[in-house]
């Protein structure tokens, strides 16, 4: 049984069909790179995936259970842009994520469990670079290190599915590199299943295990609208990797773990 | 160069500030000792001298009648008003705009309805004010409520509405209830919104404060400024103008300062 099952499912707005007819099987810990030409319905399928919206037809599921309907903590999300609150220092940003399931009155935690939130969300920043600027505003950060405290933001919640509207698609390409190392890095330490979007094809060949591209296959000249994108190239990439990723599956768990963590 | 590319430097720009100010004050003043030249009685413009002893008389001496110094007396009432009014006015209208502004289900009814009553003219209601809560500091309170709220709360509605919903979908992404996802992501980023609004109300707040004495109370600036109208006693009137704008631009700066040492973050974060 796959761990995400998409059976069959369209999108569609008023009478503008964006997705049809999409079947799609992925198994924990893929790291699935989207492409498509603009307004293909890549960011669409996303946001399906997020749960921000429901599929007109068709389901996903999720570990065999239907997907829920709204975004929660199982999903975390990186996107383009605004993915950090601008209010809050870099490091109340990873740290809400701590803060927030466990203080369903005020949001915010005291005392020693705020330490500990804090010390938790300070040592991912490290991990991801940012070990300098814990106080700092999102507005005093560039764009690529913005994108990382989105990232780490994201991972404090250890979701099981990592989804990223073209995440580095406004970075320098210098830093875009150092963001593909940083990702690559945390994919391979966390069992994480991946969704990326990407306008750049060269991004999506070198980090997915897998490459979808999303294409209207059927065109109506005089109703545009009437046909939607279908996922028309399924091509699995660097081998090597989920040979690596495979292995480490079929290890018992307890070394397989030390594995990851090391 | 071309006007639009010519800058002041430093010493310029004072004087330029200072400018205006000082050709009103010239205007005046050389008007007033004109007048007062031809009729020493004269009461429309008086000369500084009088104002001064104007200010002494309610500032500095007691009142023969009450005991009390009018100035301060009239001062500590109408910012009492004020402070309660603005205060009344900035919570309600803080959680209407958020209810209105972050949740669809609470927005549908209130929306349309805070565009309407923002419609109202307050000054037209007044009677209706004094009619329902009688002649007390209630109806002027509620004056100055009911006349910056509806604007306060549709201004932040509209900035809740700003808030990218990619932040709201994170917030939940990071486990946040509805009721968490206000209080830690839409509140704080209100909050030096609000501060902004209410000096751009301020203005208004101070009409409707200044409308509510001149026709119904005992004390505050207001009343005394319609007060002594009817002796034409311009060398009251104007000094306690002036310290109405003191007063309003002191507020002004006061909000204007709190907002930029509580919310660092806020204006582009600047360094």
């Amino acid at each position: 049984m796959s761990f995400i099952t998409v059976k069959n499912v369209w999108q569609q707005y008023a009478d503008q069909v964006v997705l049809e007819g999409l079947n799609l099987n992925v198994n924990e810990g893929e790291f699935c790179t989207l492409v498509g030409a603009s307004g293909c319905g890549k960011s669409t399928f996303l946001r399906l995936l997020l749960g921000q919206e429901t599929a007109s037809r068709g389901e996903i599921l999720l570990d065999g259970q239907p997907l829920a309907r709204e975004p929660d903590p199982s999903r975390g999300v990186v996107f383009q842009r605004y993915s950090v609150f601008p209010h809050l220092s870099v490091l109340d940003n990873v740290a809400i994520g701590l803060e927030l399931p466990r203080a369903p009155l005020l949001g915010r935690l005291f005392g020693s469990a705020k330490k500990d939130a804090r010390e938790q969300a300070s040592a991912l920043l490290h991990k991801v670079g940012l070990g300098h600027a814990l106080d700092k505003y999102p507005a005093q950060l560039s764009g690529g290190m913005q994108q990382r405290l989105a990232i780490a933001q994201a991972l404090i919640m250890k979701p099981r599915v990592l989804l990223l509207d073209e995440p580095f698609g406004a970075l320098d390409p210098g830093i875009r590199k150092d963001m593909h190392a940083l990702l690559l890095g945390l994919w391979r330490e966390t069992q994480l299943t991946v969704f990326m979007v990407t306008h750049d094809l060269s991004e999506g060949f070198s980090l997915g295990t897998r490459l979808l591209v999303f294409d209207k296959v059927r065109l109506d000249p005089h109703a545009p609208g009437a046909y939607g994108a279908r996922i028309t190239y399924d091509i699995p990439l660097n081998s090597d990797r989920r040979a690596q990723r495979a292995a480490v599956d079929a290890l018992p768990a307890e070394l397989a773990g030390t594995l990851r963590i090391a | 160069m071309r006007l639009i590319n010519r800058h002041p430097d430093r010493p310029s720009r004072l004087l330029l500030v200072i400018l205006p100010f000082a050709l009103v004050l010239f205007a005046y003043f050389m008007g007033s000792a004109e007048r007062l030249a031809d009729n020493p009685n004269d009461k429309l413009l008086p000369s500084a001298v009088q104002m001064t002893d104007a200010v002494k008389r309610l500032a500095f001496n007691a009142d023969s009648r009450t005991g009390e110094y009018l100035l301060w007396q009239d001062t500590a009432s109408s910012l009492g008003r004020l402070a309660i009014g603005l205060g009344i006015a900035a919570l309600a209208g803080l959680c209407l705009g958020m209810a209105a502004g972050t949740l669809p289900l609470f927005g549908a009814p209130l929306s349309p309805m805070l565009t309407v009553l923002s419609m109202v003219p307050p000054l037209a209601i007044l009677p209706i004010l004094f009619i329902v809560f009688g002649l007390g500091e209630l109806s002027k309170v509620m004056l100055i409520v009911i006349g910056i709220t509806p604007a306060l709360a549709r201004d932040l509605e509209q900035r809740a509405r700003d808030i990218p919903v990619e932040l709201l979908i994170k917030a939940q992404t990071l486990g946040a209830s509805t009721w968490t996802l206000m209080l830690r992501v839409v509140l704080p980023q209100l909050l030096p919104r609000l501060l902004i609004s209410l000096r751009l109300m301020l203005g208004s707040a101070w009409l409707f404060l200044i409308a509510a004495e001149a026709i119904a109370s005992t004390d505050g600036l207001g009343y005394r400024i319609f007060l002594v109208r009817r002796y034409l006693a311009m060398d009251v009137i104007l000094p306690y103008v002036v310290w109405i704008t003191l007063l309003a631009w002191l507020m002004d700066w006061g909000l204007k300062y709190l907002t930029r040492r509580a919310f660092p973050w806020y204006e582009g974060a600047a360094k």
